[in-house]
């Protein structure tokens, strides 16, 4: 048993493990079948039953260079995520994800994911945005697609594979914190078992955070109501770094209203964007790529539209995406899930009429910063890629950094696939199955436990819900498609405003079984921290780069923002400090070489 | 006659009833409230909810008064879009998602909404899954083969693509098992329609190789054989979905394959 702030005892229960992974989205579930096929003992702690995870979600599908389709060199798909990332992104680690992309997606077809196929029985791939033959000459057909559910195919089959491999699965289990030790070393995690009130304490010598991005940060997100960033907040809790938080992607095509996504793959397969004057306006910002540029670039096309007084509906405030000119069979064939959502959320019919669509938050390319093995780093001593021992991340969380300042569409499925194996080849590298463990540390659980406590018996004025939404409001009014210094300082007030506020919380149900009102607090506390290293971020940087566009600084500005920003928050004095991490302007071996920055046009 | 002592907690009382707002377009919903920790009897409590200030999906409602009424108000959620299975229960009897049903589309003017019926109640309107996730997986939902793996992929002709439409996209919510009187009563020993949804999802892939032991597996008089086609699979799966017909075909391969 141990003592809660308040004196109530709460029961705890011990595991040790060679490898603890948080998180069941593909991410997490790759690595957790990589640990255990190299003969780790591996835990997966999940707060929502695997197949839940956001990679569901995931639907026009996942890059690699097979080459099905026509000609395509994995070289060219670096190319182009070079460009993608505004050349943010880490070129070594670019390299690695683009070299290993199609050796993971063979795998993930020899588990049985039912990808689309051509004619002759290969892995169907489709058009997607930024994806390019022969550096930026031509359309590359380089996503492969399992219909419009390529997400979903993926994760379920993942989870079959670690079935298969006799995973031990901790469902339901809401992770706290992480255990660290004074050397700085991660020993573990501290979770809550959700169905039974109890803490858990799982032992590892190694930790993998795989626990997704914090889309649930703005008010409308294509992202699930459990995209809260628990893994970032635990990072910041822990003293460690986040970097590049400031750039959040607005996909295009979120279902005006509902916020619900439409895939990009819907403009892969031939559809395409109108305003209210009935004009693919898309020519005119991207002459060469169209409706198929990089998302930041359509985004902000699609805003600069409805700024302009073109928008549509009653309002003006949103854009038409059309696909009644397709032909209903390659619909039903490779878009049957939008065509179902575009019903239920819009009750638009798309054999007949457009969709409403409007920027919606989608990915964060920020995260915890990693190199291409997934171990998490810090800058420590003057060393930038200072290794924290015990520690990996991977997925959204994670920020590699391969997607910089903007994510390539089919880029993150990709991403969680070819870094889960990476991390679990370097745990077979770096590990000894069933090492010994030493102690715990006196109090390594203490932060976790007082945490919870402090929010279980918050008995403020203010409920949770009440907080979350003027967070959720002051993100997206001040921190949204475009930024400028005046705003951005106004959302770097209101965030505080919000956090000091939230000393005031409150929380109604006291008690521990499937206590969700408890949940969501945590979850808005990890999220109100990353709102405000998302905030600060975006006001300090101060020049335009991928998604995060300054309007009073429009050019990109290589001299002196050409690095990572990292930035650490002291919970207690509230304070964000922010640093920075050198771009690794390398590549991984000597078959490419360093693609040097230029003007980036679609 | 039969006599029949039901179990502590089996029958439900008269709840709350929380305050009503005061707009114009206000719906009732009724919910079935049971929490572990009081041991209380489980109750159906009141909820009014101002639809003008709430989205249209029967989630957006229960979320509306998990934020403004009552926070303690217990249930899954995560997508939101139909697409991650967590928000199944039963609303106005029909097992369905809770994300992808409209308001206006129950008809009367009380929603009423139940946990997935049959189920263990972990609290509130969430249920005990697990014995439905094992059978799940005693199924083997992963690829079978012998042959060497290829270099590339496994080939595959869109044809034989095309047979594993309407099986893959199984969201394993639940609706249909739970929905299945069979299931009702031999939840223990009958895989239940979902699981056989996936065994046949994986013994129709033209890649797998071991068609004959799965259906080994399944060659017992209850894991498959307690499915007396009564359809409620059918009727209840929010995505459209046949489990009813997954299942006659593996009763036809096991047919087949004594003949």
């Amino acid at each position: 048993m141990a003592q809660g702030t308040n004196g109530n005892a709460y029961k705890v229960i011990d595991h040790t493990f060679d490898v603890v992974v948080v998180g069941a989205g593909g991410a997490g579930l790759r690595a957790t079948v990589g640990c255990s096929q190299a003969g780790l003992r591996t835990a997966c702690i999940s707060k929502v039953f695997p197949t839940r995870s956001h990679t569901v979600a995931a639907q026009g599908g996942i890059s690699a260079s097979l080459g099905n389709m026509g000609p395509d060199d994995w070289r060219w798909h670096m190319y182009d995520t070079v460009k993608g990332s505004d050349w943010l992104g880490d070129q070594d680690a670019i390299e690695y994800l683009c070299r290993n992309a199609p050796a993971a997606v063979y795998e993930l077809e020899h588990w049985g994911v039912p990808f689309s196929r051509t004619e002759e029985g290969k892995i169907y791939q489709r058009p997607f945005g930024g994806m390019t033959t022969d550096y930026g000459k031509g359309t590359a057909q380089r996503t492969c697609a399992a219909a419009d559910r390529t997400g979903h195919a993926i994760l379920h089959t993942l989870y079959g594979e670690a079935l298969r491999n006799q995973t031990n699965f901790f469902i339901e289990y809401f992770a706290l914190d992480l255990m660290m030790n004074d050397e700085g070393r991660c020993v573990g995690v501290v979770a809550l078992d959700m169905t039974t009130g109890e803490i858990h304490r799982f032992r590892a010598h190694m930790t993998i955070l795989a626990t997704g991005g914090y889309g649930r940060a703005y008010f409308s997100a294509t992202s699930a109501h459990t995209c809260t960033g628990d893994g970032n907040a635990m990072v910041l809790r822990a003293g460690l770094p986040l970097q590049d938080m400031e750039f959040v992607q607005f996909h295009p095509t979120g279902i005006y209203g509902a916020g619900c996504l439409i895939t990009e793959g819907a403009r892969g397969e031939g559809g395409y964007l109108t305003n209210s004057e009935g004009e693919r306006f898309m020519e005119r910002y991207a002459p060469s790529a169209k409706d198929l540029a990089s998302r930041d670039v359509v985004s902000r096309a699609m805003t600069m539209e409805i700024r302009g007084g073109r928008g549509v509906g009653k309002n003006k405030d949103h854009i038409y995406l059309h696909l009644d000119h397709l032909d209903p069979k390659i619909l039903h064939e490779r878009l049957p899930g939008i065509s179902e959502s575009a019903k239920i959320f819009a009750g638009v019919d798309v054999t007949k009429e457009p969709i409403p669509v409007l920027p919606t938050v989608h990915y964060n390319m920020g995260g915890i910063p990693t190199n291409y093995h997934g171990e998490v780093l810090t800058l420590k001593d003057g060393n930038p890629d200072t290794v924290v021992p015990g520690l990996m991340a991977l997925g959204e969380a994670a920020c590699v950094s391969v997607h910089g300042a903007n994510r390539l569409g089919s880029n993150s499925l990709i991403d969680l696939v070819v870094f889960g194996r990476a991390a679990g080849l370097r745990c077979a590298e770096i590990m000894t199955p069933n090492e010994k463990h030493s102690d715990v540390p006196k109090g390594a659980d203490e932060l976790a436990l007082s945490r919870l406590d402090k929010f279980r018996y918050a008995n403020g004025s203010t409920p949770t819900a009440e907080l979350r939404l003027e967070m959720q409001k002051t993100m997206q009014n001040n921190c949204a498609v475009f930024r400028t210094g005046e705003v951005l300082a106004e959302g770097k007030e209101l965030i505080h405003k919000v956090w000091n506020a939230s000393a005031d919380i409150k929380v109604t149900d006291r008690s521990l079984i499937w206590n969700t009102d408890l949940m969501e607090t945590l979850e808005f506390d990890n999220l109100i921290g990353q709102a405000v290293v998302t905030m600060e971020g975006a006001l300090n940087r101060q020049e335009s780069r991928g998604a995060h566009a300054r309007e009073d600084f429009p050019d990109r500005d290589d001299k002196t923002w050409m690095k990572h920003t990292l930035s650490w928050l002291d919970d207690t004095s509230h304070k964000a400090t922010l640093d920075y991490r050198p771009v690794h302007t390398y590549t991984m071996s000597n078959e490419i070489q360093y693609i040097e920055p230029k003007a980036r046009v679609y | 006659m039969a006599q029949f002592t039901l179990p502590k907690n089996s029958q439900y009382t008269e709840g709350k009833a929380w305050p009503k707002p005061s707009g114009k377009n206000v719906t009732a919903f009724r919910i079935y409230r049971w929490n572990p920790d009081d041991g209380a009897k489980p109750r159906i409590d009141t909820y009014y909810v101002d639809r003008d200030d709430c989205g249209p999906m029967v989630l957006d409602a229960l979320i509306w008064i998990k934020n403004k009424v009552d926070s303690t108000l217990t249930f899954r959620r995560s997508c939101r879009e139909g697409i991650c299975g967590s928000c199944a229960m039963n609303i106005m009897g029909q097992n369905t998602l809770a994300c992808t049903l409209g308001i206006d589309e129950c008809n009367g003017d009380t929603v009423k909404i139940y946990p997935l019926p049959h189920m263990p109640v972990l609290k509130d309107l969430v249920p005990d899954l697990t014995n439905f996730f094992a059978q799940h997986a005693a199924v083997e939902p992963w690829l079978h083969t012998e042959t060497p793996q290829p270099e590339k992929e496994w080939r595959q002709s869109p044809e034989e693509r095309s047979k594993l439409d309407g099986l893959y996209e199984c969201i394993l919510c639940a609706c249909c098992s739970t929905s299945c009187p069979s299931y009702w009563w031999n939840g223990d020993k009958f895989l239940g329609p979902a699981a056989l949804l996936q065994a046949y999802r994986w013994l129709i892939d033209s890649r797998d190789e071991s068609t004959g032991e799965r259906l080994d597996a399944l060659h017992d008089p209850f894991k498959l054989y307690r499915c007396h086609t009564i359809m409620n699979c059918t009727n209840a799966c929010p995505k459209g979905l046949n489990p009813a017909k997954a299942i006659a075909e593996i009763k036809k391969m096991m047919v087949e394959r004594v003949v």
